[in-house]
């Protein structure tokens, strides 16, 4: 069932995108409509004018998720399925000739032989001005300037079209040749192209990693493919074209010669260290330049004319074959494109990092799913079900082992003949140690929950400390002159910047970051607890002592009530912060955790899991704050009121 | 016996920044009897609440005594009940908890405490508002809480500061009659500061115009209205002659204190 409907992921969204668009229709409707009824009820300001409106509500939300479903291309996968497939083979096209066009003007604004004379020349011309006439005689200047100019000559010579080869022109003619018969067959269209069966028992798109389908699977398709290979070939046969006109054999021999007759002189002629050393790196410049014009890869401007034209072609019979597409991609596939790398064709720009809703619920799906055999769950963990516990290891995170110590007696001692007889204090030390058989009680389990119970176990702490000494500092100068100072000092630090010393202190695992959170929630409840009981009225406080309370009973039954309000609102705040110092803990250190997860999600740059990770942080926080805020509306309901 | 004596009560407050002493009071001297119903007036400034934290026992005075039946008061006490301004309810209990909550502190049994419960908000009229949260009552229903809530400790005296000072006219008048009412009927002695003239000749069978800078007691009057008061209607009374020669005479005498202090000031 759940296959199923991963399969069929496109054709939901397709669905899905349609209510969508009904419920954003129908709510803009009914909001005009009733925006219209109630223009007269109240004027601008009036607070009144805020309820109501859940259609706006409807309105938002759809908007949200159809710009989810736009910018991810889940709207373009749901309409278009077989459009990423085609544009994967229209990317195989485009890498294929990319070497070509790199080239030419077409591609990169410059013919590259341009770019070559260019910065050639400049270097030349460079060398030439630095040449240190002081470590060569004036006979070796003229020879060295002589030998420069034989290597500008060797750029001039390639540049010359009439001292181009024929072999030359005819290779380059194949090329056009070529390149338009590639035009040519885009041109006529994929007619009777079909995709090989194998092509169609592919994984439809977004069901693998690699996600797009390599092999075409339209017509369509199939002609870029083609195209693409023979591209490739043409690509091929171009790139292994060189020029080397004849007059250029000759100078290469000579300049060769002269630089090495520099060489000589050099080695054999007793320069001084540093003459030397000039001489050599000149001497190692110029042959540099020499070395990268030998290769004849410069080409005349006028020789390279027809290649440049036969792609521009190539382009505009590209665009033509790629018919419907050409509208498609950039209305329902924006702000990105499809790139072909070596093994696979990837969604980029905002469909990269910005998972289709679909796909964020089948991930969801498989972190949720407890089968850890057949994928489920993350490393070996579940996100969220239950197991059985033993009572004993609750015991033994209780009971500390010392207990078992400070009892009197003696540990067992081996007898002599050599068997063991436990006494009292190793059966307690036992226990202490959840070595015992107590049964099994239901427990949850999951990265979720090891999530969650840090957060609770840490808040629970947090209350459990932080109230009494909030109130107590809210009514002794002793309590909050005294821990006023260290609470000050410690709570404005970042919980983060805690974070590297207490997991360091108390362990990765639980521990620290256990210790970490009662930190961040401690803080809290004591300020809000003293907040609460310094806002006490002292008329209350009288009234209380006037009906015979003690000091302890003013405490707990007007000063605890009274400071509840600032309390809870203690409480809803620190689980949020809490929550977010958790996850920023858990990605810093740990092996669980819904932190833990977003980090290795990261690392692997699996978008779809970060966003299921947050989405799940947001639909938490929401919980637990919709459940604070109904326990306050529960508990004290007179705020507000009095 | 269990009569209310103060003996040269002084109060002393100090500016802490500028060390500068203000007299509060100083050489306060009166006896209440038992069941005598004393009334308060005078100016602001003029030390009437402080003199009745004093009673309290929330404060202590600079200098002289104060006894409750022979007794030295030296704190808060369940024998002295208080009635505040604005209630002083809390309002995280229902009306009858607000009752209970004396009877509680002294771990009454469960029964007794319910009966006497019962029994008061039936006095102050507000039977069957038992589980109403605080919130949800008037301000006139929030005092009969809280006399209930003084009187359900059966205190020997029951000092009101300002009890009806936020309230309407006419629930005021109303909650006049329920104090005369109260006070006949339980025979408890009585002090109630308060602003308004009308109300401390009215409801005092004894009177003290206070005067301030040093506070002290400038006039006492002996009144019959809260003693007639008892048999006919306030307002009748309220039209009487008499009553309002006493009320011209008290007005004027403030009249002259505050423009005294306007003058100084």
């Amino acid at each position: 069932m759940l296959d199923l409907l991963s399969d069929n992921r496109a054709s939901i969204a397709a669905l899905i995108v349609l209510i969508l668009v009904v419920m954003f229709v129908a709510s803009i409707y009914l909001g005009f409509k009733q925006s219209d009824l109630h223009s007269k009820d109240t004027v601008f300001g009036d607070v009144e004018r805020t309820k109501g409106g859940g259609y706006w509500a409807v309105c938002g939300i759809s908007t949200l998720m159809l710009l989810w479903f736009y910018f991810s291309w889940g709207l373009g996968r749901a309409y278009f399925p077989e459009t990423g497939n085609e544009m994967c083979q229209v990317a195989k096209l485009e890498k294929a000739i990319s070497p070509i066009k790199a080239t030419l003007p077409i591609g990169s604004r410059y013919f590259r032989s341009t770019t070559l004379v260019a910065r050639n020349g400049d270097q030349l011309t460079a060398l030439e001005a630095q040449l240190p006439s002081a470590a060569f005689s004036s006979d070796e200047v003229v020879g060295l300037n002589s030998t420069t100019g034989k290597i500008r000559q060797l750029m001039a010579n390639a540049s010359d079209p009439n001292m181009l080869g024929q072999d030359l022109r005819d290779q380059l003619t194949a090329v056009v040749m070529d390149l338009n018969a590639l035009s040519e067959k885009l041109l006529a269209g994929p007619e009777d192209m079909s995709p090989t069966q194998e092509a169609l028992a592919q994984p439809k798109w977004g069901l693998t990693f690699t996600e797009i389908p390599m092999l075409p699977r339209t017509g369509r398709g199939v002609l870029f493919d083609e195209t693409a290979i023979m591209a490739k070939d043409i690509t091929g046969m171009f790139s292994s074209i060189r020029n080397h006109p004849p007059a250029n054999a000759v100078l290469i021999n000579e300049i060769t010669a002269e630089i090495d007759t520099f060489l000589k002189t050099t080695d054999s002629g007793g320069y001084d260290e540093q003459t030397a050393s000039l001489r050599y790196d000149y001497l190692k410049s110029v042959k540099r330049i020499f070395k990268r014009l030998d290769d004849g890869t410069i080409f005349p401007a006028a020789s390279l004319g027809g290649v440049n034209a036969a792609i521009a072609n190539l382009d505009a019979a590209k665009n033509s074959a790629r018919g419907s597409l050409s509208y498609i991609e950039p209305l329902f596939f924006p702000s990105g494109h499809i790139l072909k790398s070596r093994t696979q064709c990837s969604e980029q720009g905002s469909a990269r990092w910005l998972p289709k809703p679909t796909d964020v619920v089948a991930s969801f799906g498989r972190l949720a799913n407890p089968d850890l055999e057949n994928g489920g769950g993350f490393k070996g963990q579940k996100l969220f079900w239950w197991r059985w516990m033993p009572i004993a290891d609750v015991v033994a995170f209780v009971m500390p082992d010392w207990i078992a110590d400070i009892v009197p007696g003696d540990y067992a001692r081996h007898a002599n003949n050599g068997t063991i007889t436990p006494k009292f204090k190793d059966k307690l030390l036992a226990f202490a140690q959840g070595n015992v058989n107590l049964g099994v009680v239901p427990m949850f389990d999951g990265h979720l929950w090891d999530s969650m119970r840090r957060v609770l176990i840490a808040l629970g702490l947090g209350i459990a400390l932080g109230v009494p000494l909030g109130l107590y500092m809210g009514v002794s100068n002793f309590f909050r002159s005294f821990f006023d100072p260290l609470i000050e000092l410690y709570r404005p630090v970042p919980p983060l910047a805690w974070a590297p010393l207490i997991l360091t202190i108390f362990g990765i695992n639980d521990d620290g970051k256990v210790f970490l959170l009662f930190m961040v929630a401690f803080a809290i409840m004591v300020i809000s607890a003293k907040t609460g009981a310094a806002g006490t009225q002292l008329s209350k406080t009288r009234a209380a002592h006037s009906l015979g309370s003690s000091d302890r009973q003013i405490l707990m039954h007007v000063i605890l009530p009274n400071a509840l309000p600032e309390i809870l609102t203690g409480i809803r705040i620190s689980i949020g912060v809490c929550w977010g110092t958790l996850v920023a803990a858990e990605m810093l250190a740990g092996t669980t955790g819904i932190g833990f997860i977003e980090n290795v999600a990261r690392t692997v740059s699996d978008y779809e899991l970060i966003w299921v990770t947050i989405l799940i942080m947001g639909l938490l926080g929401l919980g637990f704050d919709l459940i604070m805020r109904w326990v306050i509306a529960k508990t004290i309901p007179w705020r507000g009121k009095s | 016996m269990n009569d209310l004596k103060c003996k040269n009560l002084s109060m002393t407050f100090t500016n802490p920044q500028t060390g500068a002493a203000v007299e509060a009071l100083k050489d306060i001297n009166f006896t209440l009897k038992k069941g005598e119903l004393l009334s308060v007036l005078g100016p602001s400034g003029c030390g009437k609440t402080t003199l009745l934290n004093m009673i309290a026992g929330f404060i202590n005075p600079t200098a002289g005594e104060i006894f409750l039946g022979g007794k030295n008061i030296d704190g808060p006490g369940v024998e002295r009940g208080m009635v505040f301004q604005q209630g002083a309810l809390f309002e995280w209990l229902t009306v009858s908890e607000n009752v209970s909550y004396g009877l509680r502190m002294k771990k009454t049994e469960k029964k007794e405490s319910q009966r006497l419960v019962e029994k008061w908000l039936d006095i102050v009229g507000l039977n069957g508002f038992d589980n109403t949260p605080i919130y949800q009552l008037s301000g006139g229903m929030q005092q009969r809480v809280a006399l209930a809530r003084c009187l359900v400790n059966d205190p020997d005296v029951i000092l009101m500061d300002e009890p009806l000072g936020a309230l309407d006219a006419l629930t005021r008048e109303k909650m006049q009659s329920l104090i005369l009412e109260l006070w006949k009927e339980t025979g408890k002695t009585i002090m109630i500061i308060t602003h308004s003239v009308e109300e401390a000749i009215l409801l005092g069978e004894r009177l003290f115009v206070m005067a301030p800078r040093p506070g002290r007691i400038q006039k006492e009057y002996n009144l019959p209205f809260s003693q007639r008061g008892l048999h006919e209607s306030l307002r009748a009374i309220k039209q009487d002659s008499e009553f309002s020669k006493v009320r011209e005479e008290v007005l004027t005498m403030i009249w002259d204190m505050e423009e005294e202090i306007m003058g100084r000031a």
